[in-house]
């Protein structure tokens, strides 16, 4: 028993939930700004794979890592503009349109990687962003085993999340973005044009979705192989409901998530199998929606596209 | 001869109806200009082209001298034209005072300046007396509150145009009174005011001239005291239409609906119907005046089975009726038309035809071993139904979406009654009905009436129960504060129980805080 307890507060656990969060936290951003906009975004996973993709190529092909991040955020932002344009311009069904894209996603990357590298199932290692140490940080006790030490996509991702806050609740930016989202008409008749707030907000999207698949194949690992992103897109958009399409919200829920598949690896010598954790963030978000733990209710316009006049 | 807004042969066809026919309209400086008309009569789309929702097909616009073409609302704005719409354009989650400047944010640095925003909210609510607080969420409003917001919004860019777009509708009588106090307000600032509406009392209430449309085009303009009621209705309606209801004694028979200290709660376990005794007999309308909110709607939700009950007893043809199912109640000889006719009514996607038969769709003659659709029993049903009920246009297949509000509760109407129930409840059965299908609505329920069904009429307005009923009980707060024979109600008791007078107290005479406008 006091083995376990030891584990759940393992500083080792706890910095690896970090990681394990960290794609997870950029994917959720993404969703809550596409949601925010009124576009469902089921594409996460779609986006994040073609970002893991393009960011371990454009990291082979120019040897900088930093370059890769770039590459996966453009990358993103096409996925997500394609998103976009069959979702607002065309109307059509936003989950759909999101199917579609993963699994086009899932195709596109494995002809891709056959195609430059010849190679079935994994790329070539090519180079990474190395961890770094923040000075002060690291001195702290505990916190500092935790967090003193981290990939900079893992700070960048806390950043982000401040950041995204902000955005959303302080800017007249967000403040029309939340508009769009919940009542589209209402925007429309003070001048707010809600066609290009929801382009912006998808592309955006896209854009954090493509950065959380960086993490994974040149951060967290060197190199990219099929399916890489195995479910976490969908795991993004259970932490966006779960976090009530807030910020902070989707922080809490993607660190707990991280924390569970942390936690999981190690736990598998005590007993629990992998596959009940798996199911973890899942069951989850159902008892969210369901409304056990207080009502998630999402922004009202989201799913429905804006026809004018 | 001061014209701020002249809008010349302004025409606009939408795919299946020429919805503005070559109308003029303008607007004088500082008056209160009524634009009234039957539903569908084409008033909403002539002021959203003024707002720049919708793109005209042929005419001009001429503001403050100037020509103007207004592709979007943003332009609008910036002409100083403001407009409240029918359903609110608030976004309810945001708090009033974002709400307010949303379009127009006021910013320090990249933020957004809150602080200032709730500042100018606070002073311009002070300035035209509209009492709101800018921190309150928007979703925690009060629909007249709400209005409010609206007004403030248009206010907020600095409009000297102001468009209301039925602003009554979903008001009580209370609001509307302080609505038109805020407006004449606005007016005496020198504000000017389009104020769109179906109701014709709340023209001579309030208007200074008045533009009358009919079928998209405009039949005249009138200086308001120089018209009255009558004269209006025929220029909306185009024909002769009797404001007063023809009829004559009731003969009541014996007692078909029977209410014993019926309790009912809402949904978050308030008692709305508390201890309520209530007795209709057949051959006579009984009409429960009330503000809305008291009950109404949760004491006939427990009679048509919508709404279990908490306590007490319903009698239908001295059958226990309490808490059956609502199908059983219909088979056992009930009509019902819901207050909201899109939530309860009808399935707006469905063809007229399909409306027609809603409820009755598993039984004889419709359903062929209560199985199969007999298309031809269905249509005939209905040619029959639209005949009878002049539901126009008269095509069964259409959905009932494309349908004006009168027609669309001529449907419900003529679905209800054709089945002769003993019991029949209309609530508010001529809500959003212009005034050509008010007029044969009433005749109808009278007609019900006299075939022997009890009637229980719930309306909110005064007229209507006055013109109607031959008992009158009213609702405040869960109970039935008295029952009256009609030929002892005045509109101003009426008024006074209704806001929770006491019936020994009322002296007569006026009443300052009574709900009519005159």
């Amino acid at each position: 028993m006091g083995e376990v307890l030891a584990l759940l507060f393992n500083t080792a656990v706890f910095a690896a939930a970090l990681r394990m969060a960290t794609p997870l936290i950029f994917a959720a951003l993404g969703g809550i700004f596409s949601e925010r906009s009124g576009v469902v975004n089921i594409a996460l996973e779609g986006m994040m794979l073609i970002g893991a993709f393009t960011a371990m190529f454009v990291s082979n092909q120019t040897g900088h890592p930093w370059m890769g991040v770039l590459g996966a955020m453009v990358a993103g932002v096409l996925i997500g503009l394609l998103h976009a344009v069959f979702c607002i311009h065309y109307r059509a069904n936003q989950v759909v349109i999101g199917t579609a894209i993963n699994i086009f996603a899932g195709g596109l990357t494995v002809f891709l990687l056959r195609y430059f590298f010849g190679a079935a199932g994994t790329s070539p290692s090519v180079a990474t962003i190395s961890d770094i140490t923040i000075p002060v940080l690291n001195q702290i006790p505990w916190i500092g085993r935790v967090i003193g030490r981290q990939n900079p996509l893992v700070y960048l991702a806390l950043i982000a999340v401040v950041v995204a806050h902000l955005v959303i609740y302080k800017t007249s930016w967000g403040l029309r973005l939340r508009s769009v989202g919940e009542h589209p008409r209402a925007a429309d008749t003070v001048g707010v044009n809600v066609f290009r707030m929801r382009y912006v907000a998808v592309a955006l999207s896209g854009a954090l979705a493509g950065l959380g698949g960086t993490y994974l194949s040149i951060a967290h690992l060197s190199r990219f192989s099929e399916g890489m992103t195995a479910g976490r897109g969908f795991i993004a958009l259970a932490a966006v409901i779960f976090g009530k399409w807030t910020p902070f919200g989707a922080l809490g829920a993607c660190l707990f998530f991280g924390y569970a598949d942390a936690l999981q690896m190690r736990l598998q010598d005590v007993g629990i199998p992998t596959q009940f954790m798996n199911m973890l963030p899942y069951v989850l978000t159902m008892v969210a929606l369901a409304g056990f733990i207080g009502k998630s209710v999402g922004p009202k316009a989201s799913g429905q596209p804006y026809i004018k006049g | 001869m001061d014209k701020i807004l002249e809008m010349r042969a302004i025409t606009k066809q939408f795919p299946r109806v020429l919805a503005n026919d070559q109308v003029d309209f303008d607007l004088q400086h500082g008056e209160i200009h009524a634009l009234v008309g039957e539903n569908g009569s084409g008033k909403s789309t002539l002021m959203n082209i003024l707002y720049g929702l919708y793109q005209s097909d042929g005419g001009e616009i001429v503001v403050r001298g100037k020509q103007v073409q207004v592709t979007e609302p943003r332009v609008a704005i910036d002409l100083k034209i403001g407009m409240v719409f029918q359903h609110f354009m608030l976004v309810e989650p945001l708090t009033v005072a974002e709400n307010i400047v949303l379009g127009s944010e006021l910013r320090k640095g990249p933020f957004l300046d809150s602080k200032r925003a709730i500042q100018e909210v606070a002073e311009l609510s002070r300035q035209y007396g509209l009492k709101i607080d800018p921190q309150a969420k928007v979703a925690d409003l009060s629909v007249g509150v709400q209005q409010r917001v609206e007004i403030l919004k248009a206010l907020y860019r600095g409009a000297e145009i102001l468009i209301l777009d039925e602003p009554t509708a979903v008001l009580t009588p209370q609001e509307v009174e302080d609505l038109f106090k805020v407006l004449r307000a606005l007016r005496a600032g020198g504000t000017s005011i389009v104020f769109i509406t179906h109701k014709i009392k709340e023209v001579l209430a309030l208007s200074d001239r008045v533009s009358v449309l009919r079928r998209g085009k405009k039949v005249g303009t009138k200086v308001t005291s120089e018209t009255n009621e009558q004269d209006l209705a025929e220029m909306m309606v185009g024909r002769v239409v009797l404001l007063n209801v023809r009829k004559g004694p009731a003969h009541p028979g014996p007692e078909v609906l029977k209410i014993e200290q019926l309790s009912v709660m809402d949904q978050f376990g308030h008692g709305k119907v508390n201890g309520v005794d209530l007795s209709v007999r057949s051959g006579e309308v009984l009409g429960i005046a009330g503000v809305e909110g008291n009950g109404q709607s949760e004491l006939v939700e427990a009679i048509a089975g919508l709404r279990k009950t908490a306590a007490g007893k319903i009698h239908l043809g001295g059958q226990d009726i309490t808490d059956w199912s609502p199908l059983k109640i219909r088979d056992a000889g009930f009509g019902y038309v819901p207050e909201d006719r899109h939530r309860r009514g009808l399935v707006l996607d469905y063809s007229v035809a399909d409306n027609l038969i809603l409820g009755l769709h598993g039984k004889h003659p419709f359903a062929k071993h209560g199985l199969w659709r007999d298309d031809r029993a269905i249509s005939e049903n209905a040619e029959r139904v639209i005949e009878e009920y002049d539901i126009r246009p008269p095509v069964a297949s259409q959905p009932a979406s494309s349908l004006s509000g009168g027609n669309q509760q001529k449907i419900v109407v003529g679905r209800e009654f054709t089945r002769d129930p003993r019991l029949l409840i209309c609530a508010q059965p001529t809500r959003g009905v212009d005034v050509g299908a008010i007029e044969f609505i009433h005749q109808q329920v009278i007609t019900q009436r006299d075939h022997g069904a009890a009637v229980l009429l719930v309306s909110a307005e005064l007229d209507e129960i006055l013109s109607l009923s031959d008992r009158v009980a009213v609702m405040y707060d869960g109970h039935i504060v008295s029952v009256m024979a009609a030929s002892e109600v005045t509109e101003h008791k009426l008024g006074f129980l209704m806001l929770g007078g006491r019936l020994e107290d009322y002296q007569g005479g006026e009443v300052t805080s009574h709900a009519k406008q005159d």
